[in-house]
C-alpha cells in the first residue's frame, strides 16, 4: 500500500519497552476494606456540556448504572464503576494542572462488583439516531485523549458513505504503551468493534495505523483481521515518528488526505478513531457495558513500569501503588512527555481521557535550561507537523500581537509540542501558543458577552417604549371616553406618544430616524424592531473562525479554555508583563 | 514547574555557535599555510575584543553575563571578520570593526537574535569605506615570516617596505588590471596569465581556502546546522551568471569558477548568508535571499568601485529580509494557497 509523508516531527526517544514487559494488570479494586474504597467519578469527563446527576448521596448503585445523564447531543453519560453506595455528590479536585474543582459522584465500592443487567445492543434493528443515543448513553467517547464523544464522529457525512474509516493505533508518543498491550491482548474485540463502525459508517474500507516500532501489535491485530476474513480492512504499519498518531497526520500518512483545520474529516472522506474507542463501541454494543475502565499505562519514574486495566475514578495512589513510584518523583503527568498536563496531586482520579501516568523525577526530566533569544535558526519550522513558522508565531504571541498571529494561522497549531523539542534556545514555545490562544477566545467570548448584552439592553429599550406608547394610547383612549376633554385628548395623544418613543430610541442609537415622523401609526415600533433585529444579524458576522463552529472546533475550543485555566493559573516569567 | 513538552533535545545556542567555529578550522588551516599566521593572531585579536565588547553592553543591558557570554555567537562574528579582512592589516582596524559589529550592529538593535543586519558585514563594509587603503593589506604568498607579520600588524614595520609584502587579492587584482589606463589592451586572460596571484582555478592559496570553507560548509549541512537552500542558491546563481557573462564576452568577464574560488565566495556561501539572524527563513525565501546577495555580489565584482561585493551584497538583501518572509510563508497543512487565512 502507498503511503505518504507528513512533513516536520521528531523522534525523540521512545522508552516504551519498560511497560510492555507484563500484561495489563487489573488495577487494584477499591476493596470494602482499608482507606482506598472510595471511587471519585467527575461528571464531566469528555467534550461538551457537563451531564446531570442521576443519583445522590445515600443512593445504592450498580455496577455500570448511569449516573449522569448527557447534557444535550453535545456530551456523554458517565456510569458507576463498580456496585457500593453514593456517598457524595461534591464538587472535588480534578485531573487538571490548574487544580480546579468539579462535581464528581463519590461512590463507597461495596466490593460485591455487581453488573447491572447487561443487553447486547443490536445496532442493525435500531436506526442511526437511536445507536447514536445509545453510544452517547454508554458513555462512550475518543480514548486516544481527546475525549470527544464517540456518537457526534458516527455519520458517514455526504453521500451517506465513507470512503475509509481509519483506526489509530498509532501511539506515537514516548513512554505510552496502553493501545500497544490492549492491541496486543484484545485484538479481536477491537476489531469487532472496527467492524461496528464500518457498518455504521458505512465505509468502503478500513485502515488500521500501527507505527512500525510495534511489532507484536501488528502481528495480533493482523491476525484478528485475517482470523475474521474482513477483505475491506488492513493492517498498516506507519513509519514511526513523532506525532505519526496525531489524527491529522495518521490520516495524511494513510491516505493523502489533508483535513484542513476547523474542518469536518467526514467531508474528506474519512474518519478517525482511536483503537481503545473501538474496544469501548464492542464492549458497549456487543456486551452490553458502557464505558467504565480503560487501560492506562503507568510509566517513568517507577519501579515496575505497567499497564492496568483501571475503573474510572480510580484515585491515582491507588493506581500508583502497584508500580511503585521511586523517592525522587516530583510530578505525575498525564498523558505522555510531549502533551502531558502536570496533575495537582495524586488524589485525583483517573478519568477517560487517562492513557497514561506518567511519574516524573528530575533525573528524567530535567528543568530546561535558561531560556534564550529566538535565533530564527528555523529548527522549529522544521520539525512543525502542521507546516507552521513556529518562531513567527512565537514573536507574535509574546508581544501579544494577536491578529499577526491568526494571520499566521495560530489556530492550525496541535500544541504537539515538537517546535519547543528541538528548539536551541529551550524557548517553552508552545506555552506562549497557549497563551495566545488562551486570550484570544478570551476576548472573542467577552466581546461576545458584550454584544449580547448591549442586545439585551437595546431590546428592553424597545419594550420600555411599547411599553410606554401603550400606555400614552390607553391613557389617550379614556381621555377620549370622557366627552367633555374629548378635544384636548386628541391633541395630545399623539404628541405623549412620541416623545416617550423617541426618549427611548434616541438611547438606542441609529434607529431615532423613523422616530421623527408622525407618530400615529405604529410604524415606528416597527422600524425599530427591524432595526435591531439587522443590527443583531450583523453583529453575528464575527472574525471568521468563530461563526459556524463544527463540534471539532467546539471541541478545540473547549481544550484551550481548559488549558486556559492552567495557564492563568501558573506563573509565567517568561511572558512578557502586561502592559 | 514548566509545562509540556518535558522532553526536549539536548541541542543550544551555543552547541550550534561552537559547530560553527569548528567547521571553519579547514579554511583557517588553509589560510595558515599560504599565508602564514597573521591570520591566527586576527582571529585571537578580533575575539578578544568581541567578548570584552560583549561583557561590556551585556553589563550596561543588565543582561546574565554567564549566558550571553558563552553562547558562542560573539565569537562567530568576531571569526567571520577577521576571515574576511586583510591579514596584515593594522591590529585597531579589527579591533574597531569588531567593536562596531557587537555593539553597533548587534546590541543596539537588541543583542543576540535581533539585528536585522549581519554584524560581520556592517563592519566590513564600513571599514572598506573608511580605510580603503588598509583594506587591502593582503600577504603575498611567497610566506612572510611571522615575526614581520607581527611587525605589520602592530605598526612596527617601515611602511615603505609594505608594498613589497603585501599583494592585491586575486579579485582585486584582475579589476585593476581590467580598469587600468591601458585596460582596452588588457583581457581577463591576459590579467591573469601574467599575475603571480593566480593558481589553479583561481587565487593561489585563495582557492584551497575556499575549499576549506567548503569542508566546513559541507558538513554544516550534514550536521543539519545550516539547510542547503542558501549556500546552493548562492553559488549556483554566482556560477550561472559569471558562467554566462564570461561565455558571452570572455575578455571582459571572469569565469565561474573564478568567482566562487577567488575571493570570499565560499566563506559568504557557508558562513555568512546562512547566519540564521539576518536572512530568509522560510524555504522560498533562502533561495530568493541567497539568490539576490550572488547577483548583486557579481554586479559589484563586475561593475563596481570594491573588489569584493559580498558584504554590501548580504546588507543588502537584508533590508528585503522581512518582504521575501512575508511573501514566502509556506503552506500550511491542509490550506490550499500559501499565506490564506481563510479556511477552505
Ligand atoms: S527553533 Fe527556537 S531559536 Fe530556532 S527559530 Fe525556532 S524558536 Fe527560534
Ligand atoms: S506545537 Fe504547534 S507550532 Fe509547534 S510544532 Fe506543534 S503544531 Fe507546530
Amino acid at each position: 500500500m502507498q503511503l505518504f509523508d507528513f512533513n516536520g516531527g521528531v523522534t525523540p526517544e521512545y522508552h516504551k519497552e519498560a511497560s510492555t514487559q507484563s500484561p495489563i494488570a487489573v488495577s487494584p479494586a477499591p476493596s470494602r476494606n482499608g482507606l482506598k474504597n472510595f471511587l471519585v467519578i467527575p461528571l464531566h469527563q469528555s467534550i461538551g456540556g457537563t451531564p446531570r446527576p442521576l443519583v445522590s448521596a445515600g443512593d445504592r448503585v450498580l455496577k455500570g448504572q448511569r449516573i449522569g445523564a448527557a447534557d444535550g447531543d453535545m456530551s456523554s453519560a458517565v456510569h458507576a464503576s463498580t456496585s457500593g453506595q453514593v456517598v457524595a455528590v461534591e464538587m472535588r479536585r480534578m485531573p487538571h494542572p490548574s487544580g480546579l474543582s468539579a462535581l464528581c459522584v463519590v461512590i463507597e465500592a461495596d466490593g460485591r462488583d455487581e453488573w447491572i443487567a447487561r443487553q447486547p445492543f443490536d445496532y442493525h434493528q435500531h436506526t442511526a439516531a437511536e445507536t447514536r443515543d445509545y453510544l452517547r448513553d454508554a458513555g462512550v467517547v475518543g480514548l486516544g485523549g481527546a475525549v470527544f464523544p464517540t456518537h457526534l464522529k458516527i455519520s458517514p457525512g455526504k453521500g451517506g458513505k465513507l470512503d475509509t474509516l481509519i483506526i489509530n493505533g498509532a501511539e506515537c508518543e514516548p513512554f505510552i504503551t496502553c493501545d500497544d498491550l490492549l492491541m496486543r491482548e484484545r485484538a479481536e474485540a477491537i476489531i469487532q468493534g472496527v467492524v461496528i463502525l464500518r457498518d455504521l459508517l458505512a465505509a468502503g474500507r478500513a485502515l488500521i495505523g500501527i507505527e512500525d516500532n510495534k511489532p507484536q501489535a501488528l502481528a495480533a491485530m493482523t491476525a484478528a483481521v485475517q482470523a475474521g476474513g474482513h477483505q475491506d480492512m488492513a493492517v498498516v504499519a506507519v513509519p514511526t515518528r513523532y506525532p505519526a498518531g496525531g489524527a491529522k497526520q495518521l490520516i495524511r500518512v494513510l491516505t493523502g488526505i489533508e483535513v484542513p483545520h476547523g474542518k469536518r474529516s467526514t467531508d474528506y472522506g474519512v474518519q478517525c478513531f482511536n483503537v481503545g474507542t473501538a474496544y469501548a463501541i464492542h464492549e458497549a454494543i456487543n456486551l452490553g457495558q458502557p464505558l467504565i475502565s480503560r487501560i492506562v499505562t503507568v510509566a517513568g519514574n517507577v519501579a515496575a513500569p505497567r499497564n492496568y486495566a483501571a475503573l474510572i475514578g480510580t484515585p491515582l495512589h491507588t493506581l500508583l501503588a502497584n508500580s511503585q513510584p521511586l523517592p525522587d518523583t516530583d510530578r505525575l503527568i498525564m498523558g505522555g512527555p510531549m502533551m502531558g498536563i502536570t496533575l495537582p496531586g495524586d488524589e485525583v482520579p483517573v478519568v477517560k481521557a487517562t492513557n497514561c501516568i506518567l511519574v516524573g523525577s528530575p533525573r528524567l526530566f530535567p528543568p530546561p535550561p535558561p531560556e534564550m533569544p529566538c535565533i530564527r535558526c528555523g529548527e522549529c519550522a522544521k520539525a512543525c507537523p502542521a507546516d507552521l513558522q513556529p518562531f513567527e508565531l512565537y514573536w507574535f504571541s509574546r508581544a501579544k500581537i494577536f491578529g499577526k498571529a491568526q494571520e499566521y494561522h495560530l489556530f492550525d497549531c496541535i500544541e504537539c509540542g515538537c517546535c519547543a523539542y528541538v528548539c536551541p534556545s529551550h524557548i517553552p514555545l508552545v506555552d506562549y501558543y497557549r497563551f495566545a490562544k488562551s486570550e484570544i477566545w478570551a476576548n472573542e467570548s467577552e466581546k461576545a458577552a458584550a454584544d449580547q448584552a448591549r442586545e439585551q439592553y437595546e431590546f428592553r429599550q424597545l419594550r420600555e417604549a411599547r411599553e410606554a406608547q401603550e400606555k400614552a394610547a390607553r391613557l389617550a383612549a379614556r381621555t377620549a371616553a370622557g366627552r367633555a376633554a374629548a378635544t384636548n385628548a386628541l391633541a395630545m395623544a399623539p404628541v405623549t406618544a412620541p416623545a416617550a418613543t423617541s426618549a427611548a430610541a434616541s438611547a438606542v442609537t441609529s434607529a431615532a430616524t423613523p422616530v421623527t415622523e408622525p407618530a400615529q401609526t405604529p410604524s415606528p415600533q416597527a422600524a425599530l424592531i427591524a432595526a435591531a433585529l439587522e443590527r443583531a444579524r450583523a453583529q453575528q458576522v464575527q472574525p471568521a473562525n468563530t461563526t459556524n463552529l463544527t463540534p471539532e472546533q467546539q471541541a478545540e475550543i473547549a481544550a484551550i479554555e481548559a488549558r486556559r485555566a492552567q495557564i492563568r493559573t501558573q506563573a509565567h516569567p517568561h511572558l512578557p508583563p502586561d502592559d | 514547574m514548566n509545562n509540556s513538552p518535558y522532553l526536549r533535545q539536548a541541542t543550544s545556542v551555543q552547541s550550534v555557535m561552537l559547530r560553527v567555529l569548528f567547521a571553519l578550522l579547514p579554511g583557517i588551516a588553509a589560510y595558515v599555510w599560504f599565508f602564514g599566521a597573521a591570520i591566527v593572531l586576527q582571529i585571537v585579536l578580533a575575539s578578544l575584543t568581541a567578548l570584552a565588547a560583549e561583557a561590556l553592553v551585556l553589563h550596561l543591558r543588565g543582561k546574565p553575563l554567564a549566558i550571553f557570554l558563552t553562547d558562542g555567537s560573539a565569537l562567530v562574528t568576531a571569526w567571520l571578520i577577521a576571515l574576511s579582512f586583510p591579514p596584515l592589516a593594522p591590529w585597531w582596524l579589527v579591533v574597531l570593526a569588531t567593536m562596531i559589529a557587537i555593539i553597533v550592529a548587534k546590541h543596539l538593535y537588541g543583542g543576540l537574535g535581533q539585528n536585522p543586519f549581519n554584524p560581520a558585514m556592517v563592519a566590513f563594509a564600513l571599514m572598506i569605506v573608511a580605510y580603503p587603503q588598509f583594506m587591502s593589506r593582503w600577504p603575498g604568498t611567497d610566506a612572510i615570516d611571522f615575526a614581520t607579520q607581527w611587525q605589520i600588524i602592530f605598526g612596527l614595520h617601515a611602511n615603505q617596505a609594505l608594498d613589497a609584502l603585501t599583494m592585491a587579492t586575486p579579485l582585486d587584482a584582475l579589476r585593476t588590471a581590467l580598469h587600468s589606463t591601458n585596460a582596452t589592451t588588457v583581457t581577463v586572460a591576459s590579467a591573469l596569465a601574467h599575475n603571480p596571484a593566480i593558481g589553479l582555478m583561481a587565487g593561489r592559496g585563495w582557492e584551497w581556502i575556499a575549499a576549506g570553507h567548503l569542508i566546513g560548509g559541507l558538513w554544516l549541512v550534514q550536521q543539519r546546522i545550516i539547510t542547503w537552500h542558501l549556500p546552493t542558491a548562492f553559488l549556483a546563481t554566482l556560477f550561472l551568471l559569471a558562467g554566462l557573462a564570461s561565455t558571452i564576452n570572455p575578455s571582459e568577464f571572469a569565469g565561474p569558477l573564478f568567482h566562487l574560488f577567488g575571493g570570499g565566495a565560499m566563506l559568504a556561501a557557508f558562513f555568512i548568508v546562512t547566519d540564521p539572524v539576518s536572512a530568509a527563513t522560510t524555504p522560498y525565501g533562502k533561495l530568493i535571499f541567497a539568490a539576490g546577495v550572488a547577483l548583486l555580489t557579481w554586479i559589484i565584482r563586475s561593475f563596481g568601485a570594491y573588489p569584493d561585493g559580498i558584504a554590501f551584497a548580504v546588507l543588502l538583501m537584508n533590508i528585503a529580509v522581512p518582504l521575501i518572509d512575508m511573501a514566502t510563508q509556506p503552506r500550511v497543512f491542509g490550506h490550499k494557497k500559501n499565506g490564506s487565512n481563510h479556511h477552505g
